[in-house]
């Protein structure tokens, strides 16, 4: 405190963040204690959003909790919905085809793309860069119409189901995909790392600023490109590989310093490593089968086919009545890796066609619960750039 | 890297006594534990060398009512990053004394978890530091994912007294609309 500070009998001061800020990323309040600048004390409040989605989805058949986890992180619903179908093959013992998994692996990392897309740009508009910020919703925009062109919604997709995916994906989009992919780099290049990488405001505000170290960011159970950011190599889609993650080549970005710029640049680096996933995807991607042979048992057969098979209309009379299957009687615990960060599903099975119990593991809620410790002894305007480099969003912090 | 069993197995040997059951489920094993020396076993889990759970990826509650005799479990997921293992822990609570020892000294991650089990199931963490609701209003009443919390219900007097309060504030402010 300088000695003029001291003369004009200054005190602490409390000011509320939020709920509603454009900075917040959502409903999110932070209370902050003020000395001057410096933030003596950071309290942040969740729980604006909470729908109860854990007690929603143990009071509905498999199937039928699959569209919640669409609107748990509501910028990336299809990473959600395939770390939902994971989790629930696994409980069930269920293999899906090999076409299946490199479809969800393309849908994944095109999520992941237009995510980070997200993330990153608002982050960027925050500290004060506008032209990314309209640049990176064009660029969305065409991932955006990709999906449409699969499942016929843009945002809450619902497209994988337990045991595969809802429908093939056409030629067309494959053609419109492999274009995408090879334009991408280039667009990375020109349109954000020319105009951000090297800029002096954002230098100065994100270098040195909201630094965690890696004892501390896994003690504190980070996760994605957070805890990537302090150089933990630590990532779902290698340790524990799902899907078509095996099959092909990627490498791990991480950080040295642990500070906002190195997770911004992770970020960066990981738009390039999507980017060469899906290219592999499509090369590789063989053609069969789109579901499981075991698992239409709980899954709808698929409209056309009710419409015109007896069978299958049969099924779907039984499915709907009777109720779905009854679930092996255990516990499982499933983790994928979404833009985020590890999601992960824990569920008990009493062996109804229920989950008796569904816990949700979201990035965002254990990313929320770090913030007082990047913003200790920062400044107000550094609350703003530690509350975008951790890149949450509160409806999968709620639940 | 160890496999699940051994380690489960290793948990065995030190704490005998603590040990309630182990069983696997496609290849991932849970340890059922008593909850009274849950802090001790966790240390030690964390600080010896060749386990080295240096990372909590999740706490929870489950509720078990009417189907155990222990109606709650905490349930801890433990992952190494240095040998990438893994091991499920599964503390038992009675309702009747429903209270179990915080971990947030080992794990810092486990503060928010804890409040949010807390909030969740009302199992009270001796030891952490600020055990307040998370995601309900502070004067919320209840425990919402216990299973006799009623998913749809006229609640009566159950009802969250801050609801009223807010309808009466909006319909006050109702002058101030745009017509």
């Amino acid at each position: 405190m300088t000695a003029v500070a001291k003369e004009l009998k200054t005190k602490e001061i409390t000011i509320s963040m939020g709920p509603q800020h454009p900075a917040t990323h959502g409903v999110l309040r932070v209370v902050l204690e003020l000395d001057g600048e410096t933030v003596v004390k950071c309290t942040p409040y969740v729980g604006y959003l909470h729908r109860g989605v854990e007690k929603l989805s143990e009071n509905r058949t498999y199937l039928s909790a699959l569209p919640l986890t669409d609107r748990l992180d509501y910028i990336s619903s299809m990473s959600n919905n395939v770390g939902y179908c994971v989790a629930v093959e696994r409980l069930f013992g269920i293999e899906p085809p090999e076409r299946a998994k490199y479809i969800r692996t393309i849908m994944c990392e095109m999520t992941r793309i237009s995510s980070h897309i997200i993330g990153l740009t608002t982050h960027m508009l925050d500290i004060g860069a506008m032209t990314p910020f309209l640049y990176g919703f064009r660029d969305r925009e065409r991932l955006i119409d990709l999906f449409e062109m699969t499942c016929g919604a843009r945002l809450t997709v619902s497209y994988a189901r337990i045991g595969g995916v809802r429908n093939d994906v056409s030629q067309e989009f494959l053609d419109k995909l492999y274009e995408f992919t090879e334009e991408f780099p280039k667009i990375i290049q020109e349109q954000y790392e020319t105009l951000i990488d090297e800029n002096r405001i954002w230098l100065q505000r994100t270098k040195g600023i909201g630094i965690i170290s890696a004892e501390d960011a896994i003690n504190w159970g980070l996760t994605g490109p957070t805890l990537r950011g302090s150089g933990v190599p630590y990532d779902v889609r290698k340790y524990a590989p799902y899907d078509a993650y095996p099959y092909v080549e990627f490498d791990v970005p991480i950080g040295k310093n642990g500070d906002v710029y190195d997770r911004y640049k992770c970020r960066m680096e990981e738009l390039k490593q999507s980017n060469r996933i899906i290219k592999q995807c499509i090369e590789k991607m063989p053609r069969g089968p789109i579901m499981a042979p075991d698992a239409p048992k709980f899954t709808l057969p698929p409209k056309d086919k009710v419409l015109t098979d007896m069978e299958s209309l049969i099924h779907q009379f039984v499915l709907i009545t009777k109720g779905p299957i009854a679930a092996p009687v255990g516990e499982i615990y499933a983790a994928t890796e979404v833009p985020k960060g590890e999601l992960g599903f824990y569920i008990v099975s009493d062996g109804s066609g229920r989950p008796y119990r569904m816990r949700l593991r979201a990035p965002s809620f254990v990313h929320v619960s770090v913030l007082p410790k990047l913003c200790e002894d920062a400044l107000v305007a550094d609350v703003i750039a530690n509350i975008g480099t951790i890149d949450i969003v509160l409806g999968e912090c709620d639940r | 890297m160890m496999e699940p069993k051994e380690i489960a197995g290793l948990i065995k040997d030190r704490y005998p006594t603590e040990v309630k059951d182990i069983t696997e489920f496609r290849g991932q094993v849970s340890v059922v534990i008593k909850k009274d020396r849950l802090k001790e076993i966790m240390k030690y889990l964390f600080s010896t060398p060749e386990l080295y759970f240096d990372y909590l990826e999740d706490l929870c509650g489950v509720d078990y009512a009417g189907k155990k005799d222990n109606r709650f479990e905490v349930v801890y997921h433990l992952y190494s990053m240095r040998h990438r293992h893994m091991i499920r822990i599964k503390a038992e609570v009675p309702e009747d004394d429903c209270n179990i020892d915080s971990v947030t000294d080992i794990w810092a991650g486990a503060n928010w978890h804890e409040r949010e089990c807390f909030d969740m199931f009302g199992i009270r963490f001796n030891g952490h530091p600020d055990l307040r609701r998370i995601l309900m209003p502070e004067d919320w009443e209840g425990y919402p994912l216990r299973k006799d919390y009623p998913l749809k219900a006229d609640l009566g007097e159950m009802e969250w007294k801050g609801y009223k309060e807010t309808i009466e504030i909006a319909e006050r402010n109702k002058i101030y609309e745009i017509r």
